[in-house]
């Protein structure tokens, strides 16, 4: 327990006496307390300390006089130390040793409310320049590869295949699998009631294959493929080995983006295709299980329903999620500072990249489709 | 006096990041066979001053040659044949961690030569045995210590038998002996290949033992204050700023 008792000196000198332990997880004592008490007593000129009956310090009573210290040097109050115990006093003088900087101290800047609009509105342009630069960039790579001005090497296309395919099934399974049984409970529902559960199976099929599957697919491309992509070109930078290619005169874009657009863009078309099927299975087992359809019933269903247009669209626009999302990916990679934080927001900045260029390119093609009537 | 020839010169370089200037005014010329050595407190843009050198970050004011040749006045393909002669070695070693150490080696022989997969195997266990990894073409980076790392470093920025070589803080983050051990390989690689090699280092123990110009750059008036053999300027130098850095703050007195 720590205790500060106050006695005033002939000479006008406030004598502190304290008392006890002063401990970080103890002391109870403020340093305003100290400092009303001298601001009390107009005549003081001086303070000084009693620290016989002192047992226990550290750090709190350091800012405790320290406090008290640039008080007094403001308001012209003499701070004597020499009673302070040794170690107090040299750790005191070792605080003040180094003046503050002038203009070190980081003030929190309160931007106006038109600044905040300029601002974000530079911030803007200069993120659409380097999105737009970057896929400059990838164009001319990609024009490069097909002249067969450089090739992308197997060693490296291998694993990022292996990566965005096989690896990714199970999800693909289970996510595209029960939306298939979600659409088919739903449209179940209002179906049922006018007896034409059957076309259940036409509702699952035409929605699946046309956008569901596409967009199943690239949603879990982008939230698993595109963030490890941010992520491994994000880490890249961080080590400088990006930086290593670039003084070796390899460009990062060929060397590492194409051969994961590429990648992506070659398998989404097939997950699409896998998500489509796992999609119909989710629907079947609704139809066979809940509404009592057969399973020929189902499949002639399906096969009557869906037309070939419906398949080429769902796979046109996987592969130009395939692209987007590995685009998009390879580019908050390429973005990324250097620090461990902003590897993190490379992630998390790719799949909300992703995710809104898929539903922007879903839009886009839906309406396009719809316009030249297929 | 013996005339040296010239390999790199700066003139009246400025280095900023946006508005913040880094250093200005940089004038100095690096001769060929050189061990020339970038000195500095933290902070004052030693490795920033190596980004420029090596093409990574365009200078906002002034220029950079190489012989006569201005760097980034000079084509893309001009600036990329340049830069097939620089073998850089990054503070953390920068290997690419997604393949073992002979395929970071393989690498740049594979992007500049001709040469047929053996050979460049071949040439890859040959450096890795230079830098004493013998037998660690298989590893990746993932499974060998920080020295080994930067070892593998040196043996990749050495692929290519560039005519320059660039050590960003060869001794960071290593033991005194493994520091002096790369110590010594630079010097052997200077006396035997011949090269110009650039270092950036505050490390005083490699500074006197390697280094045979320098230049040193002072944070606070963001300029170069001085320049030449290091172990002249300790001798020689009337500036309190480099013989406090090169006396670790005990004056020339302490020295003696």
């Amino acid at each position: 327990m720590s205790s500060v008792k106050y006695e005033i000196s002939e000479d006008k000198c406030l004598v502190v006496v304290m008392e006890g332990e002063f401990l970080l997880e103890s002391s109870d004592l403020s340093f305003q307390e100290v400092i009303h008490k001298i601001e009390s007593l107009s005549e003081v000129s001086s303070v000084s300390f009693n620290t016989r009956s002192l047992q226990k310090w550290d750090s709190s009573i350091l800012n405790l006089l320290n406090h008290i210290k640039s008080h007094c040097s403001s308001h012209d109050i003499l701070f004597i130390k020499k009673s302070l115990p040794g170690g107090i006093q040299r750790l005191l003088d070792l605080a003040s040793a180094v003046p503050e900087r002038k203009g070190v101290r980081k003030r929190e800047v309160r931007n106006s409310f038109f600044a905040s609009i300029g601002n974000a509105a530079l911030n803007f342009t200069r993120g659409s320049s380097e999105m737009l630069g970057f896929l400059g960039e990838t164009t001319v790579a990609f024009v490069r590869l097909i002249t067969g001005r450089y090739r992308i090497r197997g060693s490296i296309l291998i694993p990022i295949l292996r990566e965005c395919s096989t690896d990714a099934l199970p999800i693909v399974s289970l996510i595209s699998c029960l939306v298939g049984l979600i659409l088919a409970f739903v449209g179940a529902v209002q179906l049922v009631m006018f007896g034409a559960q059957i076309y259940v199976a036409s509702l699952v099929g035409i929605a699946m294959i046309r956008v569901m599957g596409a967009v199943m697919a690239g949603v879990i491309m982008a939230g698993r493929t595109g963030a490890a992509f941010a992520a491994q070109l994000g880490t890249m930078e961080v080590n400088e080995e990006i930086d290593a290619l670039k003084t070796l005169g390899i460009s990062p874009v060929e060397f590492l983006v194409m051969p994961r657009v590429l990648a992506l863009s070659v398998l989404m078309p097939l997950l699409c295709l896998y998500a489509d099927l796992m999609g119909i299975l989710g629907g079947m087992a609704v139809g066979v299980f809940m509404l009592d359809l057969n399973v020929m019933e189902y499949y002639n269903m399906t096969r009557d329903s869906v037309s070939l247009n419906s398949f080429w669209i769902g796979i046109f626009q996987s592969f130009v999620f395939g692209i987007l999302v590995a685009l998009s990916g390879c580019l908050r990679g390429i973005q990324c500072k250097r620090s461990a934080s902003a590897v993190g927001e490379a992630a998390t900045s790719a799949v909300v990249t992703g995710i809104v260029a898929i539903v922007i390119a879903t839009a886009v093609i839906t309406v396009l489709c719809n316009v030249i009537g297929i | 006096m013996d005339i040296k020839r010239v390999h790199i010169t700066v003139k009246d370089l400025t280095m900023a990041y946006g508005d913040l200037v880094v250093q200005q005014n940089l004038d100095f010329t690096v001769n060929h066979g050189d061990i020339f050595i970038i000195m500095g407190g933290s902070g004052c843009g030693k490795s920033t001053l190596l980004r420029h050198l090596v093409g990574l970050i365009q200078p906002a004011i002034g220029e950079i040659f190489y012989k006569d040749v201005n760097f980034w006045k000079a084509s893309a393909e001009k600036r990329k044949a340049l830069m097939k002669n620089f073998g850089i070695l990054y503070q953390s070693g920068a290997l690419w961690s997604s393949m073992t150490l002979a395929e970071n080696i393989a690498l740049p022989l594979e992007a500049y030569t001709d040469l047929s997969a053996a050979q460049i195997g071949e040439l890859a266990s040959l450096k890795l045995a230079l830098v004493g990894l013998a037998g660690f073409e298989g590893y990746y980076p993932s499974e060998i210590s920080g020295g080994m790392r930067k070892r593998a470093g040196l043996a990749r920025a050495m692929a290519l038998d560039p005519e320059i070589l660039f050590f960003d803080e060869p001794s960071a983050g290593l033991d005194p002996v493994s520091a002096r051990l790369l110590d010594d390989l630079i010097l052997e690689l200077s006396e035997s290949l011949g090269s110009t090699i650039v270092v950036v280092t505050h490390e005083l123990a490699s500074i006197f033992a390697i280094g045979t110009n320098s230049v040193f750059l002072d944070p606070v008036t963001k300029t170069m204050i001085a320049q030449g053999d290091p172990r002249l300027l300790l001798e020689r130098s009337e500036d309190q700023r480099v013989i406090s850095f090169l006396t670790r703050g005990e004056g020339r007195g302490a020295e003696s």
